[in-house]
């Protein structure tokens, strides 16, 4: 039992288990949800996701799964009979009432089978199968998979749209570009990265209780320092489509500033070359060259690209190539200067990543970069940028 | 034995049905949302509606999972033998119980609430989950082995900050408080107000709900602001016309550092109510 809809979850990659399969059925057993689909999918979203930023994915699961069934395997005789006639008792005629009770509830629900049987496809209005609210024997009980009301309480559903179809927890999905609404679960996940990676110190309450312990002999203790220890370089790309990406990022960046020990950022445009600027507004006054930043900070700060990577490939691969100024180096040969001189670096790209194989200079900058170390501006993405930036 | 909400805290369909899931099922409960949307008290009125004792571990970020379930007082113990205090012979003394261990041996059903798990280390849940697993411990000391007489309902709370290991999440069952639609609302402040004026109640909430829109907000206003909000209203006595009063040069509603809680918020408010004044 439900072990078709188990899979078609794994399918869609939710992160679910055998063991929380089997809670699943033993609420069932325990008879804690009684045929409504409703509350079937409100339990199973609690039993078996523990995330909400799958909520998203799992209604969009859910409802693929449950299109077109109406109620739950081996519910459907049970419940459905009671709602009916209350749901009868409360809308019908009485021409109406007569004719249903000629028919027998039996029937309607053998009916009622049958034609959800026939039915492939779901109907947004849900006009053409069911729902002429009252009229048709299938309207009543509001609950059948177009979420027809029938008004009221009737069944307990208060609307029309099922819950998974309304989709509210599209904000909280990971995978959705970084916005206002998600950057502070941004900010946080760029903290516990700047809190990693630090040394120890001598744990003071450890060491005494641990000498009392001892019997007075001297037991040290150290404990993981607590000091924020990562150093960032931020290399962005302005003066293009990317402005308010680079201008999200940046903010993130600057907002996240307290918990890095260093953190400097610099501006190019399209590729570097062989200067960076730091201050937008005089870019062509103030150029740094980028040997200069090369010397100046070491090996252990890490390094981070944001921009979309895409141009013409001459930008990354020929002297010259710049749509500013004459180069006499390529870009590529710069990325290469700064990957070395720091190998922990990620590329953070505000394209979407299925795009990316659709833009040589991408493939380009990946592959100076490494293949794997360039990654969407996203949660996720920016989560795995930053798991790949402190291994 | 059903939680149903109470007559002080207003429970959704889906957060009832995840706290009678974990109650039947004996599972821990895990709850997170956004700060100020009833996580912690959702414990307090589980246990007061089901009439169990609750037993609360607040979390910090130096919390140890031993400590929930005892702590052994070797420092006191050491003192005692110098001072040659006969009861050091037993070290039962000196074992101090956790939360956990009271709850373990509670004589009825009891309702643990574990809060902002997620402020510890990162190890804290992983060393809990044999604990809420068996909901049982061995304590080394005494050589014993204690087993819950009742298997307490835990309910877990947690704002976001760290990720929870996979094993711990298995174990759990879980739900995310969201944030309250305007109906819902009417019922929580109706729950908190029964004699609040039914026209101040609705300006406040419009105007509560239009905070909550405006872009850039740092610290969105929840519902334990608006509560309180309402409260200062009340006592000051402001007439909802004040409320009312979009166009008016004091576009900043009355009382707002009880909703906005920096100044950058109140800065971008203002200045977005200047903007919107200058347009019209």
């Amino acid at each position: 039992m439900l072990v078709d809809f188990f899979l078609h979850l794994k399918s869609r990659q939710l992160p679910v288990s055998t063991k929380e399969l089997l809670a699943l059925l033993e609420a069932l057993e325990a008879r804690l949800v009684t045929g409504s689909l409703d509350d079937f999918y409100l339990l199973s979203r609690t039993l078996l996701i523990k995330d909400e930023a799958l909520y998203d994915r799992f209604d969009r699961a859910f409802g693929e799964y449950f299109k077109g069934i109406e109620a739950l395997p081996g519910f459907d005789a049970m419940v459905p009979e009671e709602w009916l006639e209350l749901a009868a008792r409360k809308h019908l005629s009485e021409a109406d009432r007569a004719r249903l009770q000629k028919l027998g509830y039996e029937k309607v629900l053998e009916q009622l089978n049958e034609r959800l049987a026939e039915q492939k496809e779901r109907h947004a209005g849900g006009s053409k199968w069911i729902g002429t609210a009252g009229t048709s024997p299938f309207g009543h009980g509001g609950y059948n998979p177009e979420g027809v009301r029938i008004g009221g309480e009737s069944v307990g559903n208060r609307t029309a749209i099922k819950v998974w179809d309304q989709r509210e927890f599209r904000n909280l999905d990971d995978t959705v570009d970084l916005g206002v609404r998600n950057i502070k679960v941004a900010l946080r996940r760029l903290r516990r990265f700047a809190r990693k990676g630090a040394a120890t110190e001598l744990d003071l309450d450890g060491t005494i209780a641990g000498t009392a312990r001892n019997g007075g002999w001297l037991d040290l203790q150290l404990r993981p320092e607590r000091h924020n220890a990562i150093k960032v370089l931020l290399f962005l790309d302005v003066g293009g489509s990317m402005d308010d990406h680079i201008q999200a990022c940046e903010e993130l960046f600057s907002a996240a500033r307290a918990e890095f020990k260093h953190l400097e950022h610099f501006y190019f445009h399209n590729c570097v070359y062989e200067s960076v600027w730091k201050d937008n507004r005089r870019r062509h006054g103030e150029k740094l060259p980028t040997w200069d930043v090369i010397h100046t900070y070491g090996p252990d700060y890490k390094l981070i690209f944001v921009g979309d990577a895409s141009m013409s490939p001459y930008e990354v691969g020929r002297p010259g190539g710049s749509v500013e100024h004459w180069n006499e180096e390529a870009g590529d040969i710069w990325l290469q200067r700064l990957v070395d001189a720091w190998p922990r670096a990620a590329w953070l790209n505000p394209l979407a990543e299925n795009y990316w194989n659709y833009t040589p200079s991408i493939g380009m900058i990946r592959a100076v970069i490494g293949n794997d170390r360039m990654f969407p501006l996203t949660l996720d993405g920016l989560e795995r940028a930053m798991r790949s930036l402190s291994k | 034995m059903k939680f149903e909400g109470t007559d002080s805290y207003v429970a959704t369909r889906d957060l009832t049905l995840a706290v009678n899931a974990a109650v039947a099922l004996q599972r821990p409960l895990l709850i997170k949302g956004e700060p100020g949307t009833g996580k912690t008290l959702l414990a307090e009125e589980v246990a007061r509606a089901l009439n169990m004792p609750l037993f609360q571990w607040h979390v910090k970020s130096t919390t140890k999972a031993q400590q929930g379930l005892y702590e052994y007082d070797a420092v006191s113990r050491l003192r005692d033998s110098q001072l040659g205090d006969p009861r050091v012979e037993d070290i039962s003394h000196y074992i101090m119980h956790g939360v956990l261990w009271q709850a373990f041996e509670c004589e009825q059903p009891s309702v643990v609430l574990i809060d902002e798990i997620d402020k510890a280390d990162i190890e804290f849940p992983n060393d809990l989950l044999r604990e809420l697993d068996r909901m049982e411990f061995h304590c080394y000391e005494l050589h014993r082995t204690i087993k819950a007489k009742h298997r307490p309902l835990i309910i877990i709370t947690s704002n976001n900050e760290k990720e929870l290991p996979d094993a711990f999440l298995r174990r759990c069952f879980f739900h995310y408080i969201k944030f309250p639609d305007k109906e819902t609302m009417q019922r929580i402040v109706e729950v908190h107000f029964p004699i609040l004026k039914h026209e101040l109640l609705k300006e406040a909430l419009e105007v509560f709900f239009d905070l909550r829109e405006v872009p850039g907000l740092k610290k969105k206003p929840s519902t334990s602001e608006l509560i309180d909000w309402l409260k200062l209203l009340l006592a000051e006595d402001i007439p909802p016309e004040v409320l009312r009063a979009k166009d008016a040069k004091d576009a900043i509603p009355p009382l707002h550092g009880a909703l906005l809680k920096n100044e950058q918020d109140v800065h971008l408010f203002e200045r977005l109510a200047f903007m919107s004044r200058r347009k019209s």
